[in-house]
């Protein structure tokens, strides 16, 4: 018998083989449990990522060393070429750009707002990828970035010419992303033409995205460009992700099969771009609270009412938001069609029919009442249960009983000042 | 009985680390042996009684925190193949290459069996039939290693 023939042989030095293989593999399932369902080795990966960060860069030194060399003995013509194309280039995004900023400011006009609003991009940074897993199956790359830089898990990653990836793990000095192109992958798009959104994965190929969840009959063309539609809380939205490449359909199959290429050069990259938003601005992706789910049931969130007609005997004000609840500031971006950029003062009532500049009514009470999730609000920002329970009690009696006293009834034809106080905060 | 050579073996392992992670072509990475499960099969074959097993458990998890999607898992099949070699070692050692070569061989196909199964439970399941390629060269290469391995310490 073998067990014995090892047992034997192994006289009694601590313990058995059997009761070390057994405490080591507990040790391991238990890891991989607190890894894989509860998440909670954070902690520990972010010290191995930078335990293991001076081997991932010893290793690709070689190859760092050969770009180097490559580079330092570049003759002056090959530079000077370089030198113009660069030029020619930054020419043609200059006059870009003049477009751009005259687009911006049009449409700022168009949509009532004072000034263009700025870029949703704050800040960025530039990383270096310092090692790249060739691996079609785990296509990660780590970069030179980490925490101490700043860097967040799920962070967007950009390069000059579109989405790269997203950061998974965040060490200290260094951070792994994780490519579009990954299996394990999934991006929010919108077709750029007809503004379908669907969802990019990856398919492990180097240069290949799938569109899987498009039907048949689909508006979908080769050549249609591919932007991230701002959902899913890591990209913002109207970043280049893709080109669809062919289109599929076969009459006995109910989705049609998309191919896609990424339009960042994610196999050629040596610099990526780690990005910030603004987590105020209306294009910022939204960001689950504590990387957890909104609550069920909002107390706050109450359906939107239908506008009633001029004519019609208004039953109620529209309780405005104010004070504590200072949502008023998103409100803008919320309803911007309103023409009414929110100062955090009084709305017009919904029911008036008339907003104070002639504009065209939008049931405005559950949206400045609630921060919805569309405005990229945390929910941090609605109030207090407690403060906000003055200005919502008075609005459902309202709904029930004449209007009282101290609540008059605002008609049609005598909207309130915009800067009234509100009645409920008495 | 010679001393164990504590410090030859920290060392070969981090080679190994180094040349699993190290670049290379993608014709030559499908190829690329599983050089920390070799060191690991040898040291537990010719050591028993050197700590094989907490060897494969610490190789595996530096593997992990190099490129495992799951931490642990190459931890808990390194740890496996070791115990099995621990256990296994006096009929290992006393096979001729050749057969050790089979056997090296059947060891890898378990490892990556196990990972395999490991990779499906925790929702990476990755079916590409390259990742099995490197059980053959592994088998082939173990000559090689077990010669590049003797020569760190004395004979035993």
């Amino acid at each position: 018998m073998a067990f014995g023939v090892a047992n034997s042989s192994l006289p009694g030095r601590g313990p058995t083989p059997g009761l070390r293989f057994v405490a080591y593999a507990v040790l391991a399932i238990v890891l991989m449990f607190l890894d894989k369902r509860q998440g909670w080795m954070e902690e520990v990966r972010y010290g191995l990522q930078a335990a293991t960060y001076p081997m991932q860069v010893a290793v690709s030194s070689p190859s760092t060393a050969w770009d180097w060399m490559r580079e330092s003995t570049r003759t002056r013509d090959a530079l000077r070429v370089e030198n113009n194309e660069l030029r020619t280039r930054m020419r043609d995004l200059e006059l870009r750009t003049m477009r751009y900023d005259s687009l911006a400011r049009e449409n700022a006009k168009l949509r009532g707002l004072n000034a263009a609003l700025p870029p949703v991009a704050e800040k960025w940074l530039v990383a270096e990828i310092v090692h790249a897993e060739i691996d079609s199956l785990r296509p990660r790359v780590l970069i030179n970035r980490g925490a101490n830089n700043g860097v967040f898990k799920a962070q967007a990653v950009l390069d000059d010419e579109g989405i790269v990836g997203q950061t998974t793990h965040v060490g200290p000095w260094s951070a792994e992303v994780i490519l579009i192109t990954d299996p394990e992958h999934a991006i929010p798009v919108q077709i750029e033409r007809t503004g379908v959104r669907t969802i990019a994965v990856g398919t492990g190929n180097e240069g290949e995205l799938a569109l899987p969840y498009l039907p048949g009959n689909a508006d979908v063309q080769a050549g249609d460009m591919l932007v991230t539609s701002g959902l899913g809380g890591v990209f913002p939205q109207g970043y280049p992700v893709g080109k669809v490449l062919e289109v599929h359909r076969e009459a006995v199959q109910p989705l049609a099969q998309v191919r896609a290429a990424p339009l960042a050069h994610i196999n050629r990259d040596r610099e990526v771009m780690l990005v910030w938003f603004r987590e105020a601005h209306p294009a910022a992706p939204v960001r689950d609270v504590d990387g957890r789910d909104l609550p069920n049931g909002d107390p706050n969130a109450k359906p939107q009412m239908v506008p009633l007609k001029p004519g019609a005997t208004p039953a109620v004000s529209a309780q405005p938001a104010t004070g504590p609840n200072a949502s008023g500031a998103r409100g803008g971006t919320a309803a911007p069609g309103t023409g009414t950029p929110a100062t955090g003062t009084a709305r017009p009532p919904a029911a008036s029919g008339v907003g104070p500049r002639g504009t065209v009514p939008v049931p405005a009470p559950t949206r400045t009442q609630t921060t919805t999730p569309s405005t990229g609000a945390p929910p941090a920002t609605q109030p207090a249960p407690g403060a906000n329970a003055p200005t919502r009690a008075p609005e459902s009696a309202a709904r029930t009983s004449p209007p009282r006293p101290t609540a008059p009834a605002q008609t049609p034809t005598s909207p309130p000042p915009a800067n009234q106080p509100a009645q409920g905060t008495r | 009985m010679s001393r164990v050579p504590r410090g030859w073996m920290v060392f070969t392992t981090f080679v190994a680390l180094f040349l699993t992670v190290l670049l290379l072509p993608k014709w030559l990475d499908a190829v690329r042996p599983a050089f920390a499960v070799l060191t690991v099969l040898y040291f537990s074959i010719t050591w028993p009684r050197a700590g094989g097993i907490g060897l494969g458990f610490f190789t595996g998890l530096a593997l992990d925190a190099l490129e495992g999607p799951v931490i642990g898992e190459h931890a808990l099949v390194l740890s496996t193949i070791a115990f099995i070699a621990v256990w296994e070692h006096q009929r290992i050692r006393s096979k001729p290459a050749f057969q050790q070569s089979l056997i090296v061989f059947f060891a890898l196909v378990l490892y990556e069996f196990l990972l395999f199964v490991i990779d499906a439970w925790t929702g990476h399941p990755n079916t590409d039939p390259l990742r099995w390629l490197h059980t053959f060269s592994g088998a082939l290469i173990w000559p090689i290693a077990i010669a590049l391995l003797e020569r760190g310490h004395s004979p035993r």
